[in-house]
């Protein structure tokens, strides 16, 4: 027994996160806050469902986060669609590409190769930059093919480069993002419908997560009381072994 | 009605051995009365392989193999399909418990000598489910068809192009095409869910014959067959496995199964080693991953690869001690020279060795998840090693110890100080 804590052990690093490189800011998001996964839906099919879709997501699977059929159909759905079809989008791939130089990526499951944190830290994180063709940058992704769908709502951020001196006195380079020119949103509002929207892409990404987690508790506590008569039902049998 | 049982059951047995086969194998086989926790772990081998075949066979139900329709029609498993999340999991989830449950099953063996005679036969068979479990793996891994599975394979099957003179030709067969595609994709499909698992299957009940056939070892690693009761020909220390063990690995299965389902239930990505982020991607030919990895259960094998510096610009040396490692294992029988063969009476020498094997194996897997530059360079002043990853070094000398534990096995074995071996089992 001691021998297998050991080797629990040293298999712990292994379960460390790897780190990226690139800060990532903390995403507050609350599976279980379902008005912020209706507002999130409602930026996802607003902004980002003309250029991505969301090929997995099927429209009625949104009664998951508590919205009835008839209102995905009045108020999630613009382009004549059955309730049962998938997120797809009328854009042509190919010449996506051609615009954007790279096609958007279908976003049914970006929740879960990206992460919440990434997401979040991403669609706070661009600002002007005059040498890209579109305008725009991102501090998690350094020259995104994508341009800043949310500026209106958040404003145009520029980065600015400092020099500042470490604890050894090297000169190292710092950037901050700094709004130069305000949204329609206040930037404490910008970074709630991010989070909503944030909220809602991981959903979308596993929406049976909140179904696993509830019955996990369920199949845990079940075992736990097969526990009993196994053990018991052992130590009947073994009485007679010696 | 008992009356009409012994009937049919008699009818039965007059054509067809089935109550002397629960005998032999279950009511009747007698083994060692001292199992203790680590032999939890063939019986729970068992089971994850009936997960696995009982899970793939409802995937194999919704899963198309076929490069558009792959990646899709497993997200329309995890949504579309009942219950197909929780199908999916168990399968995703069991093909690491597998070699969870399979590692720590070796390493029974190797704490209690059960590879040695008269159980030769047993060990290789099982180095030979063992082999098949990591081709099932492998197949398997490239079915998502996410960036992780294709570039995975894309770099295992490249490194049969490192073989002299032949090596591009047999990875051209391998794949079917210049780079993995979907005629790869089409018969890693064949060989995962027929192939393999018949050959597979077919291993598995030879081991339990072998195993049936000589007995048991157990944690003294002493023949219970040597003493036996002179009248009914029973060995004194053993016990009928069924009722005894199957009763035991009940409360086995129940505490496996906890685990197991915690990791299904609340933790399926297992922090990225049991699914990666980068799987979520379908795949792309045109854009390889910055970090390429292995799953963790090839991680330590992936480690010593890197490990062997290329010779003469061929990487085909780091390929001959991948393999090796692995089959180093079947050599065991042979190479362990002791009088004894349980760890509680071996001396200093078989325990220091164990150990360093271990460690290196758990460390080497580790670093087979990582960048080569994970610890950084040691600084350019440094003597032999200057500039070099401390990782690469690292795994360079673990390598060495891995290898070492094996090839000096028959003198550190027969010059080891060893403890008497009891007579009867112990405790």
């Amino acid at each position: 027994m001691k021998k297998l804590i050991s080797l629990l052990a040293l298999v712990m690093p292994l379960l460390a996160q790897a780190n990226e490189g690139v800060h990532l800011d903390k995403a507050p998001i609350n599976p279980a806050n379902q008005a912020s996964l209706q507002r999130g839906a409602k930026m996802f099919v607003n902004y980002c469902l003309n250029c991505h879709s969301a090929s997995s997501m099927r429209y009625n699977r949104l009664k998951d986060i508590g919205l009835t059929e008839d209102e995905i159909k009045g108020n999630l759905m613009f382009a004549g669609e059955k309730v049962g079809e998938p997120m797809g989008i009328a854009m042509n791939k190919k010449e996506a590409k051609g615009w954007f130089g790279a096609t958007p990526p279908d976003l049914s499951v970006i929740g879960r190769s990206r992460g919440a944190d990434w997401l979040y830290t991403y669609l706070r994180g661009f600002y002007r930059d005059e040498t890209r063709p579109t305008g725009w940058n991102n501090v998690a992704f350094d020259k995104v093919g994508m341009p800043h769908v949310l500026y209106e709502l958040q404003g145009v951020q520029t980065l600015q480069t400092e020099e500042v001196k470490d604890a050894d006195g090297n000169k190292v380079e710092t950037h901050k993002l700094v709004l130069d020119k305000p949204g329609k949103l206040s930037p404490a509002e910008y970074d709630a419908t991010v989070a909503d929207l944030v909220n809602y892409l991981m959903f979308m990404s596993e929406p049976a997560k909140t179904t696993r987690m509830k019955l996990g508790i369920l199949v845990l506590l079940f075992l736990g009381l097969m526990f009993i008569p196994a053990y018991y039902l052992k130590k009947e049998y073994w009485k007679d072994v010696h | 009605m008992q009356k009409y049982l012994t009937c049919a059951l008699n009818w039965v047995d007059e054509r067809f051995p089935l109550t002397a086969n629960w005998k032999a194998h279950l009511s009747e086989y007698y083994a060692p009365k001292n199992f203790n926790f680590w032999y939890f772990f063939g019986s729970l081998a068992m089971l994850v392989l009936a997960i696995q075949i009982i899970t793939g066979i409802f995937l194999t139900m919704n899963y198309k193999p076929d490069a558009e329709l792959a990646f899709a029609s497993v997200e329309y498993i995890m949504r579309d399909v009942n219950w197909g999340w929780l199908i999916r999991y168990m399968h995703s989830t069991g093909a690491s418990m597998f070699f969870v449950v399979v590692y720590l099953h070796m390493f029974r063996g190797l704490l209690y000598g059960s590879y040695r005679g008269p159980r030769e036969l047993i060990w290789l068979f099982g180095v030979g489910i063992f082999l098949c479990l990591m081709g099932e793996a492998f197949f398997g891994y490239l079915l998502p068809w996410g960036q992780m599975s294709y570039w995975g394979a894309q770099v295992i099957i490249n490194l049969f192009t490192s073989i002299p003179f032949i090596g591009p030709d047999v990875s051209l067969w391998l794949r079917g095409d210049y780079m993995v595609s979907d005629a790869t994709l089409n018969r890693f499909f064949a060989f995962h869910v027929i192939a393999l698992p018949l050959v597979l299957v077919g291993l598995v009940v030879a081991h339990i014959i072998a195993l049936h056939e000589v007995g048991s070892n157990n944690p003294d690693g002493i023949e219970i067959k040597k003493n036996k009761d002179p009248v009914t020909h029973i060995p004194l220390d053993g016990i009928p496995f069924h009722p005894y063990y199957t009763v035991k690995d009940i409360v086995g299965v129940v505490v496996f199964l906890m685990v197991f389902s915690a990791i299904v239930f609340f933790a399926p990505e297992m922090g990225g080693y049991f699914l990666e982020a980068n799987n979520f991607i379908p795949a792309d030919p045109l854009k390889t991953p910055p970090h390429i990895a292995p799953v963790w259960y090839f991680t330590p094998y992936y480690s010593i690869l890197r490990a062997v510096p290329p010779l003469f610009n061929s990487q085909f040396p780091g390929v001959v001690a991948m393999g090796a490692s692995v089959m180093a294992f079947a050599a065991l029988p042979w190479l362990d020279k002791s009088p004894v063969k349980s760890i509680r009476y071996r001396g200093p020498k078989y325990k220091s060795w164990l150990a360093a094997f271990v460690v290196s194996f758990l460390i080497l897997g580790y670093l087979g998840t990582e960048p080569s530059n994970v610890w950084g360079q040691f600084g350019a002043g440094v003597p032999l090693v200057g500039g070099a990853d401390r990782a690469t070094v690292v795994a360079r000398v673990l390598t060495v110890v891995y290898f070492l534990f094996f090839a000096l096995m028959p003198w550190y074995t027969k010059s080891d100080k060893t403890k008497p071996v009891p007579e009867r089992v112990t405790g």
